[in-house]
């Protein structure tokens, strides 16, 4: 056991992975040699070879397309897409292709893939390196979604996924990569060093897909929070004093309800965090899922803390990033009705 | 002032519409024999010549000539004719069939049948098809049950998809035949996969990919040719031209400047521009492709001349865009006809025999269809119970699903 930052965990699902099954490949954007823009999959080619670990042409099209046939095949591949912001060419094969194979060759064929992809903000990246996608994917019925928020989770949700029979979107924060991000843009960056949560084994484990996680247990309101926003979220409960139940929803969808129902059911009130812009955002699905499941036990308007719905800026990053203040001041709201 | 006149936008018109004759010199049909094999091992820049000629073997007088012959066994040949009779027949009872609502929807492969059979004839059973819905020949070629293909077509409790798909969107992993999606040109770059997969492993399969003419304006087309190149995947890329979109002549797909299999020379693959209505020549040249693909030359992107010679399905009226006589004026004439000329003049085939094959066929079909027929169609609502929506949406039904179903009450 040692301390991994969120790139080494998800480096170390996938060269368990590539070490214990020859169906295993990995491929995409700059992952071969160079082992990816992010560094993810240094060092992977080197060491299983070119036709496991290897470059793909810039078509997220057809990367997307040839990870499908590549598991109708019988492989797992494990695709990269560079940025979530470039998944838009790819987004057919996805919906079209992967989402709907086994269900419309009733069980046939099957494409058994896992595609990765950094998402969100908080690195001056503006339009087309920080958008959070992950209602796109939530809408789509046959896929799984899913967004680690630590090194632990991220390595035994990776290796989850891509044990997986079903299609996984596993969209990786990349703000959170090196260190639990809560918000606070003007403070020294924070490593993962120390945490409890970038304590990981080398070994090969599973953290199960549909399970939610309880981050900070507390009475006074429920925050539904995935990726990076589980830091913001605690960092806010913190300094504004509100005694908040942190969920880490881990699997968007399909996802683990009766966390969520048993929680909401003891605090009364509910908060739900993402970075994503709002309307329509998965935080619509979540406030409507409470509302159908915890209706009689809730004391207070559901609050949603997000994006604003604008595309994300460049130079205005901090006004759009829903940091603790936000948060904070939707806690409180919260709680005080 | 400028110097220049206004600029003005072209759009493709085909060569006639209703009412008037179409023109074919835009096909530039070589004569049979005349266009070159190339070695197995020729590069792109070596294939040009083909990629803008017309590969045909069977001249008009059903004679087998030029280097592209492929000295195949009259047995395999008669094999191939009694499969594209047996499309023919089992397309015409499905068209009626549809006209009688036993059906939603049908969509014949009149015209092209050498394609799709020629081609399953050029490839191992364990090769892997990522059809069109133009490709059932493939399945009755690779002897996959009419029965089973019926009960798809008709929606009823036998259906092997469970009524999920409209008719035509067959799968059979077994018979090599991948899940027709319906969204054109999807299946192209899952085919490149496929068998970048297949070299992956060491495996000694290969696949085919399909799609249509105007399907390859689609971002798949295009995908699937980078990747197939760069990685020299070993699959055969068909480009069926039928001429015709639904209502929108090749032209609009950009047919009307270069070939279309012009296309795979740019992307650095060999390619090849053939007589699809020549079963021979279908039959050679996807011999040639695949044993490419064998040898680790990679790709080889084959375009099809043939024509559509119904509708695009039973939900458009071609007489409304193109002229009515077109098929039978046009001049690479029909794939069953040629082939039938080409074993009686080889001394391989007679007219009895071809009149019994036919009858043969039919009642083949017709017992199928009765047998289909009693397990319900969609008019008689013989479909599978409405709770197995819910099945196979993922591997492992989730709970929110479980509830839904629970809603629907079935």
């Amino acid at each position: 056991m040692g301390t991994m930052t969120m790139v080494q965990a998800i480096r170390s699902a996938l060269d368990i992975m590539l070490g214990r099954d020859d169906d295993v490949v990995v491929f995409g954007e700059d992952v071969g040699y160079f082992g990816g823009v992010f560094r993810c999959t240094d060092g992977l080619q080197a060491k299983y070879g070119t036709s496991r670990v290897f470059d793909s042409p810039i078509a997220e099209g057809g990367i997307v397309g040839a990870a499908i046939g590549m598991g109708a095949y019988g492989l797992r591949p494990v695709a990269e897409i560079q940025f979530a912001d470039y998944m838009y060419p790819g987004y057919d094969q996805i919906v079209s292709g992967a989402a709907r194979l086994r269900y419309r060759s009733a069980g046939d064929f099957t494409a058994p893939i896992t595609i990765r992809m950094p998402c969100g903000g908080g690195i001056y990246g503006g339009q087309t390196h920080s958008q959070s996608p992950e209602a796109l994917f939530t809408h789509v019925c046959g896929l799984r979604t899913v967004m680690p928020s630590n090194p632990h989770d991220a390595k035994g949700l990776l290796i989850a996924s891509i044990e997986c029979d079903d299609p996984v979107i596993f969209l990786e924060p990349k703000r959170i990569y090196n260190g639990p991000f809560d918000g606070h843009h003007e403070r020294p960056v924070v490593p993962w060093t120390g945490h409890p949560l970038a304590e990981v084994s080398e070994d090969h484990y599973t953290v199960p897909l549909e399970s939610a996680a309880v981050r900070r247990p507390g009475s006074a309101v429920t925050v539904l929070a995935y990726g990076t926003m589980v830091w913001v979220s605690e960092a806010a409960a913190r300094e504004a004093g509100v005694d908040a139940e942190i969920i880490d929803l881990r699997s968007l969808w399909p996802l683990d309800l009766e966390t969520i129902v048993a929680s909401v059911k003891k605090t009364g009130r509910c908060v739900i965090v993402h970075e994503a812009t709002r309307s329509s955002g998965f935080g619509a699905e979540l406030a409507a899922l409470v509302q159908e499941h915890c209706f009689f036990h809730l004391e207070a308007p559901i609050e949603r803390v997000t994006g604003w719905d604008t595309p994300y800026p460049h130079a205005q990053e901090w006004a759009y990033f829903p940091g603790p203040d936000r948060v904070g001041k939707a806690l409180r709201r919260a709680t005080e009705v | 002032m400028t110097p220049y006149p206004p600029l003005k936008l072209h759009v493709p018109e085909p060569p006639a519409r209703p009412g008037q004759e179409t023109d074919f010199s835009y096909l530039r049909i070589a004569s049979a024999g005349t266009v070159r094999q190339p070695p197995i091992d020729s590069r792109p820049t070596q294939t040009t010549d083909i990629a803008d000629a017309m590969v045909r073997v069977l001249d008009d007088e059903g004679r087998a000539v030029g280097s592209w012959d492929p000295h195949a066994a009259p047995e395999l040949l008669r094999t191939g004719l009694i499969a594209m009779l047996k499309t023919r027949v089992f397309d015409a009872r499905m068209l009626t069939a549809q006209r009688q609502k036993k059906i939603s929807f049908y969509m014949q492969s009149l015209g092209e049948e050498a394609i799709g059979i020629g081609q399953a004839m050029a490839l191992a059973p364990d090769d892997m098809c990522f059809p069109t819905y133009r490709q059932q020949g493939i399945l009755i070629a690779r002897g996959y049950p009419l029965v089973d293909m019926m009960c798809q077509l008709f929606s009823n409790d036998h259906d092997p998809v469970l009524g999920r798909q409209m008719p035509v969107m067959y799968t059979s992993k077994r018979h090599g035949f991948y899940s027709i999606a319906g969204n054109l040109g999807n299946q192209y770059i899952q085919a490149v996969g496929w068998a970048m997969a297949s070299a992956i492993k060491g495996d000694t399969r290969i696949a085919s990919a399909w799609i249509g003419d105007g399907s390859t304006a689609e971002p798949d087309f295009h995908n699937a040719l980078t990747f197939a190149a760069v990685y020299r995947a070993p699959v055969i890329l068909n480009i069926v031209n039928n001429q015709w979109a639904i209502s929108s002549f090749q032209g609009i797909a950009g047919g009307e400047v270069a070939t279309f299999a012009a296309r795979g020379l740019g992307n650095g693959i060999v390619a090849l521009r053939a007589d699809g209505n020549d079963f021979l020549a279908v039959l050679s040249v996807s011999r040639w492709a695949a044993e490419r693909a064998h040898r680790g030359f990679g790709p080889t992107l084959i375009e099809w001349i043939t024509y559509r010679a119904g509708a695009h399905s039973t939900a458009d009226d071609p007489s409304k865009y193109r002229p009515a006589n077109d098929w039978a004026r046009f001049p690479l004439g029909d794939p069953v006809s040629r082939l039938q000329k080409h074993l009686i003049r080889i001394g391989a085939w007679s007219d009895e025999e071809h009149t019994r094959a036919q009858k043969q066929v039919e009642e083949e079909v017709i017992a199928a269809q009765k047998t289909a027929e009693s397990y319900g169609t969609l008019l008689s609502g013989h479909v599978h119970n409405a709770s197995t929506m819910f099945d196979d949406v993922y591997k492992e039904m989730p709970a929110h699903l479980k509830r839904q179903r629970e809603q629907l009450g079935a």
